[in-house]
C-alpha cells in the first residue's frame, strides 16, 4: 500500500486526529494527534490491510534554537516531535507517523510533555520509550515501567534536548 | 545501603511472577528462600558491561532484570556537532565485532539523503567488505557462544580465522577494529595490489573450518543437549520485541533486509544470489548439517545455527563479489566533501547487519551539520527479550540464552 | 626399615612408636614427592595440550623451548600472591577446606601399587580403602564453597556436593567388577591376576566389563569435577565457582589436588581394568626379570614394571586432558539425570552381567594358561581365614 492509501484507511477512521504530512518527501510521514496515538498505532497493528506489526523505532527530535541570532532566523517554531517508524513484514510496507507536541507541558519548564504508550501494541515500544523519556524527557502514560534506561537512575536532566547543560559533578566526578 | 533501596524500588517495580505458577512439582510446596543474584557488569559470559539481576528460586530463574547503560556514551548528542563523515568513527564504536557493516549503514542513510549513487565498482567493494565483516562478527559470535558452554577450543579456532579478516582489514584500511572505511560516497582508498588473492586464499582455507566447528559445536551432543529447547522465542513474540537478524529467523520468519528492505539498500545486492539462513520445511539452506531432533524452532540452536549457515551464505557473497568487482570499469568513487551542506530533510534506513537490523536516521534542516542523528540498535531490541526467555529456565541457561542473542554493549548503549 | 631404625638408634620397645613414626614420615615425604612431582608434570602437560589441541604452542619460555619449568614458575607465583581472607568467610573453616581436599587424595597414593613389590603399604582391602578415601575429597569443596560466605561459591558447592556423591556409586559399582572377577580387593593381587598378555587384562575379559570400564571413565572423570562435568568450576557461570574467593597458595592446593585427583583415579583403573604394571607382552617374564631370579633382576622387573604403569597413567591423564579442552559442559541436571538414569542402570547391568559370565566361562573368553576361577573361592575363603591376600 502506498501513503496515499493508507492516509486514506486512516483518515476514514479516526478523523481529524489523523493530518496528511509530507508525502513528497524520502520519508513520507503521517500527523496523528498525541491522544489518538494508542487507538491508530493498534488499529495500524491490527488491520488486515495494514499489518505493521513491527515498530523499529520510536524517535524523539527537539526542535529548539539555543542561539539567539540562529533563533530569530529559524524556519520552526519550537516544539518535540515523535517519530514512529513502523514496518509489515507480511506486506512489505513502511509507514512513518509524527506526533507534533509542545517542549513543555503547559508551557510550564520542567513539566515533561505527555504521550498514551503504544507499549500494549508492540513490546518493543517499553524500551524505546524509556530511552526517549530518558534522554529526550517525554513522559508516556500508561508505560508500565517509566524509568531511565541508559543513563543512571539518579541522572538529572534529559540529554538529547537542545537546551540541556551538563551537571558540573556527578557523585563527586567532575562532568565538566 | 543507598544502592540496597534502590535495588529494592527497581525489584518491586517489576510485575513478578509467583513461584507456584511455574509447575515444579511438590517443590512449590517446600518454602525456599529466594536468592537475588547479580551477574555482572564483570561477568565472563555477559558479552560486555551488562548487568543481569536474576531473582531465583535454587537454580529455577523467576525473574531476570537486565539493567543497560554502563557504556552509554550519547554518541547520538555528539552527531548533533559534527558533519557526516566526521560521525563515521562514531559508527565504528557501536558494533565494534562489525565496524564495517555499521559504517556502511550510517554511509547509505546519507546517501539516501543526498540522492548520491556510488559507482559499480565501489559498489561491489562494499558488499565483499561487509559480507567479510559478517563473517568476521559471526566468528566472535560462534566462538564465544562455546566458551560461554565451557568449550574452550572452538572459540581460538573462530578467533585464528577472524585474525585472517583482520589482517585482511588492516590491509585495506590500516585498522583491525574500528575501520571508517566505508564512507559517503564510496570507500576511503581502493584495494592494495594482491589482496584479491588472499582474500580467495583466505575463503579455500576458511571452508573446512566450518565443517570443524560444525562437528565441535553444532552437532556435538552436549551442545545440542545444552541448547535445544532452551530459551524458546515464538516468531509473534519475536516480532513485538522489534528482535531482527538471527533473532528473528532463528524463530522461523523469512526476513532479511538485504531481500526485503528499502530498494536504496537491496539494489546493492542486485544480480547477487545468496540464500536466506532460514528453516524451510525443518532444513536449512545446503549444505549445512541436519537440524537436530530436540531442537525447537525458536530455540538457542536454532539462533546459533542461522549464524553458521548466515557464514556459508557470506563466502558465498563474497566469491561473486570478487568476481563482480575484478570485471568492473571505472574506480570506486570519492567521498563527498568533509562539510558538504546537507540538502534538507529525514531519512531512516535500516541494514542488515549480522546482529540484526541497524537503522540510522538523519534529520538535516540544511547545513553541514545535522539537526539530529538517531542509531535503532539491534542488540537494543534483541536484549528487551531476555526477560521473557530468562523466565522459568535454570541460572546454567542464563548465559545460553544471552550468548544466543548475541549482544554487543557497544551497541546497545551507543 | 623400622626395625633398622630402631636398633641404630637403640630404641627399648617401649619407644619403639618413635621408629614407627619417622619411617612413617619419611615414606610420606617420598610419596607426598612423588604426588607432587605428578601434580607438577600434569599441569605442564595439561598447558601443553590444551595449546596444540587450540592451535597454538602453549608455554615455551620458561626453562627451554618447551617450557619445562613452567609448573615451578606458576609455584613460586601462587606463593607470592597476597593472602586474602573475605571479610564474610568463616576463618577457620576457610583455612581448612584446601587442606581437606588434598589429603585424601594424597591418602590414595599410599594403597596403589605401581608394581608388584613396590607399593607404600600393601592393604588386602585395597580397592575399598581408596574408593572410600576418595569420597572424602568432597567434604573440602563444600566446605571451602560454604565457608567463602559468596552467594556464586555456595551456589558451586551445591552442585559439586550432588554431581560427586552421586558419581560416586557408578564408579564404586563399576570398580567392583575387577574385585569379583580377581575374587579380591587386595590390588597388588587385581594387578597380578591380570599378568602375562594383554588379553588377559581385566577391560578384554568380557563384553559387560569392557562397559564397564567406560563407565568408570566417565566417573572417574565426574568424580574428580573434570571438564566436562566441571560444574562446580564453571567460569562462564559462576566465575569461579567454590574457589572463586581463593587465591595464592590455598588455591593452589585445590589445585593440586584436582590433579592428584586425576592422576589417582588414573592409576586405580589402570590397575583394575588396564593390567596396573603389566606391559601388553610379557616381556619381563621371558627375560627372567622375577624376584625369584635375584635382587637385581628382581629390581629390573619392577621398574619395568613400575613404567608400564606410569605410562598407562600418562594416557590415562593425557585423554582427560583432551577431554576437557574438546567437549562442551553439560547443565547440572543433565549431568545428575546421566548418573542416575544411564550410568547406574548401565553398570548394574554390566555387573550383573559379568557375573554371570564368570559362573559359566569362568576363565575368560580366552584362556590362554591364565590361573583364575577354579581355585578362587577356595582362595577367598583361605584369605578370610588367614587373614592375609590370596
Amino acid at each position: 500500500m502506498n501513503i496515499e492509501e493508507i492516509f486514506q484507511q486512516l483518515s476514514e477512521r479516526f478523523g481529524e486526529a489523523v493530518r496528511p504530512g509530507n508525502f513528497a518527501a524520502l520519508d513520507p510521514w503521517i500527523e496523528v494527534n498525541a491522544d489518538a496515538i494508542g487507538e491508530v498505532c493498534r488499529f495500524l497493528r491490527d488491520s488486515p490491510s495494514m499489518r505493521f506489526e513491527m515498530l523499529n523505532c520510536i524517535t524523539a527530535v527537539d526542535y529548539l534554537e539555543v542561539d539567539s541570532k540562529k533563533a530569530a532566523k529559524a524556519s520552526f517554531v519550537p516544539h518535540m516531535e515523535l517519530l514512529y517508524h513502523l514496518s509489515s513484514i507480511s506486506l512489505r510496507h513502511r509507514l512513518v507517523i509524527k506526533v507534533m507536541l509542545p517542549r513543555w507541558r503547559g508551557e510550564v519548564p520542567g513539566q515533561l510533555p505527555q504521550v498514551p504508550t503504544v507499549s500494549h501494541v508492540w513490546r518493543t515500544a517499553e524500551w524505546h520509550e524509556r530511552e526517549v523519556y530518558d534522554l529526550s524527557g517525554i513522559e508516556f502514560v500508561g508505560h508500565p515501567d517509566m524509568r531511565r534506561i541508559l543513563c543512571p537512575e539518579d541522572w538529572v536532566g534529559h540529554p538529547l534536548r537542545k537546551d540541556y547543560q551538563m551537571p558540573e559533578e556527578y557523585h563527586g566526578i567532575r562532568a565538566r | 545501603m543507598a544502592e540496597e533501596e534502590l535495588q529494592k524500588t527497581l525489584m518491586n517495580s517489576i510485575p513478578s511472577i509467583n513461584p507456584e505458577d511455574i509447575s515444579v512439582g511438590s517443590e512449590s510446596e517446600v518454602r525456599t528462600e529466594e536468592l537475588l543474584i547479580n551477574m555482572g557488569p564483570q561477568h565472563p559470559s555477559t558479552h560486555g558491561v551488562l548487568r543481569v539481576v536474576l531473582r531465583t528460586d535454587g537454580e529455577l530463574v523467576l525473574e531476570a532484570t537486565p539493567h543497560i547503560g554502563y557504556l552509554h556514551r550519547c554518541a547520538e548528542k555528539i552527531g548533533e556537532h559534527v558533519t557526516p563523515r566526521q560521525w563515521i568513527p562514531y559508527t565504528d564504536r557501536m558494533d565494534y565485532l562489525a565496524g564495517m557493516n555499521m559504517n556502511l549503514g550510517w554511509a547509505l542513510t546519507v546517501e539516501k539523503l543526498l540522492g548520491l549513487q556510488v559507482s559499480e565498482k565501489a559498489r561491489h567493494l562494499r558488499v565483499l567488505i561487509v559480507e567479510l565483516g559478517r563473517i568476521a562478527s559471526h566468528l566472535v559470535a560462534a566462538g564465544t557462544y562455546g566458551l560461554d558452554l565451557g568449550s574452550f577450543t572452538p572459540f581460538v579456532y573462530c578467533f585464528r580465522e577472524r585474525e585472517k579478516i583482520l589482517n585482511l582489514f588492516e590491509a585495506v584500511c590500516g585498522a583491525r577494529l574500528t575501520y571508517s572505511y566505508i564512507t559517503i560516497g564510496g570507500l576511503m582508498a581502493d584495494l592494495p595490489p594482491g589482496w584479491l588473492d588472499q582474500c580467495e586464499a583466505f575463503l579455500d582455507e576458511f571452508e573446512p573450518v566450518v565443517d570443524d566447528l560444525h562437528a565441535l559445536l553444532s552437532v556435538n551432543h552436549i551442545f545440542v543437549k545444552r541448547t535445544a529447547g532452551v530459551g524458546v522465542l515464538s516468531p509473534e513474540l519475536a516480532i513485538a520485541y522489534g528482535c531482527t537478524g538471527p533473532v528473528l529467523r532463528g524463530s522461523g520468519v523469512d526476513w532479511d533486509l538485504r531481500r526485503d528492505g528499502d530498494p536504496f539498500y537491496t539494489k546493492m545486492y542486485q544480480d547477487y544470489q545468496f540464500e536466506v539462513a532460514v528453516v524451510r520445511d525443518g532444513r536449512y539452506p545446503q549444505p549445512s548439517p541436519a537440524v537436530p531432533l530436540e531442537a525447537v524452532r525458536g530455540d538457542c540452536w536454532h539462533r546459533f545455527f542461522v549464524r553458521m549457515v548466515e557464514v556459508v551464505q557470506s563466502m558465498r557473497l563474497v566469491r561473486q563479489a570478487i568476481e563482480k568487482y575484478r570485471r568492473a570499469d571505472g574506480d570506486i568513487g570519492q567521498p563527498i566533501k568533509l562539510n558538504q551542506k546537507l540538502p534538507a530533510g529525514e531519512v531512516y534506513l535500516e541494514t542488515e547487519c549480522p546482529k540484526g537490523q541497524m537503522g540510522f536516521m538523519i534529520v538535516s534542516l540544511g547545513d553541514a551539520i545535522p539537526w539530529r542523528v538517531r542509531a535503532r540498535s539491534s542488540s537494543f531490541c534483541n536484549l528487551s527479550v531476555l526477560p521473557e526467555l530468562c523466565r522459568g529456565c535454570l541460572v546454567a541457561d542464563v548465559p545460553a540464552i544471552v550468548g544466543s542473542l548475541d549482544i554487543v554493549l557497544g551497541e546497545v548503549d551507543r | 626399615m623400622v626395625r633398622l631404625l630402631s636398633d641404630w638408634l637403640t630404641l627399648t620397645p617401649k619407644y619403639e612408636w618413635v621408629a614407627y613414626v619417622a619411617v612413617g614420615l619419611f615414606q610420606a615425604a617420598i610419596l607426598l614427592a612423588l604426588v607432587m612431582t605428578a601434580v607438577a608434570v600434569a599441569t605442564w602437560a595439561e598447558r601443553k595440550i590444551a595449546g596444540r589441541i587450540q592451535d597454538r604452542l602453549g608455554p615455551t619460555r620458561v626453562g627451554g623451548r618447551f617450557g619445562w619449568l613452567q609448573p615451578v614458575a606458576d609455584g613460586l607465583k601462587l606463593l607470592t600472591k597476597e593472602d586474602l581472607i573475605p571479610a564474610s568467610a568463616d576463618s577457620i573453616l576457610f583455612r581448612l577446606a584446601p587442606y581437606l581436599s588434598f589429603a585424601p587424595v594424597f591418602a590414595v597414593f599410599l594403597a596403589l601399587p605401581f608394581s608388584e613389590g613396590w607399593v607404600a603399604h600393601r592393604l588386602n582391602t585395597a580397592a575399598f580403602f581408596i574408593l572410600a578415601v576418595l569420597g572424602l575429597e568432597v567434604f573440602g569443596i563444600i566446605l571451602g564453597g560454604y565457608a567463602s560466605g559468596s552467594k556464586w561459591a555456595l551456589l558451586g558447592a551445591m552442585r559439586e556436593a550432588a554431581q560427586v556423591v552421586s558419581y560416586e556409586v557408578p564408579l564404586a559399582f563399576s570398580a567392583m567388577l575387577p574385585v569379583v572377577l580377581a575374587g579380591t580387593l587386595d590390588l597388588v593381587a587385581i594387578g597380578e591376576a591380570q599378568k602375562g598378555w594383554f588379553w588377559n587384562w581385566f577391560v578384554f575379559h568380557d563384553p559387560f566389563t569392557f562397559i564397564a570400564f567406560w563407565i568408570y571413565v566417565t566417573c572417574a572423570v565426574a568424580g574428580t569435577n573434570r571438564a566436562p562435568f566441571d560444574l562446580a568450576e564453571a567460569e562462564s557461570e559462576l566465575v569461579a565457582g567454590f574457589h572463586t574467593e581463593y587465591s595464592g597458595f590455598r588455591w593452589s592446593v585445590f589445585y593440586m589436588g584436582e590433579y592428584a585427583a586425576m592422576a589417582a583415579v588414573s592409576g586405580l583403573g589402570v590397575v583394575l581394568f588396564l593390567g596396573g604394571w603389566n606391559g601388553p607382552i610379557p616381556l619381563a617374564d621371558w627375560l627372567g626379570l622375577t624376584p625369584e631370579a635375584g635382587a637385581i633382576a628382581g629390581f629390573v622387573g619392577q621398574l619395568v614394571g613400575s613404567i608400564n604403569f606410569v605410562l598407562k597413567c600418562i594416557i590415562g591423564v593425557v585423554f582427560m586432558i583432551s577431554l576437557r579442552w574438546t567437549l562442551p559442559r553439560p547443565r547440572i541436571d543433565q549431568v545428575m539425570s546421566m548418573c542416575w538414569k544411564y550410568c547406574f542402570p548401565l553398570v548394574t547391568i554390566a555387573f550383573l552381567g559379568a557375573t554371570l559370565w564368570t559362573l559359566f566361562l569362568p576363565d575368560g573368553l580366552l584362556n590362554w594358561g591364565h590361573p583364575k576361577a577354579a581355585t578362587r573361592e577356595a582362595s577367598v575363603v583361605a584369605c578370610f581365614a588367614e587373614g592375609q591376600a590370596p
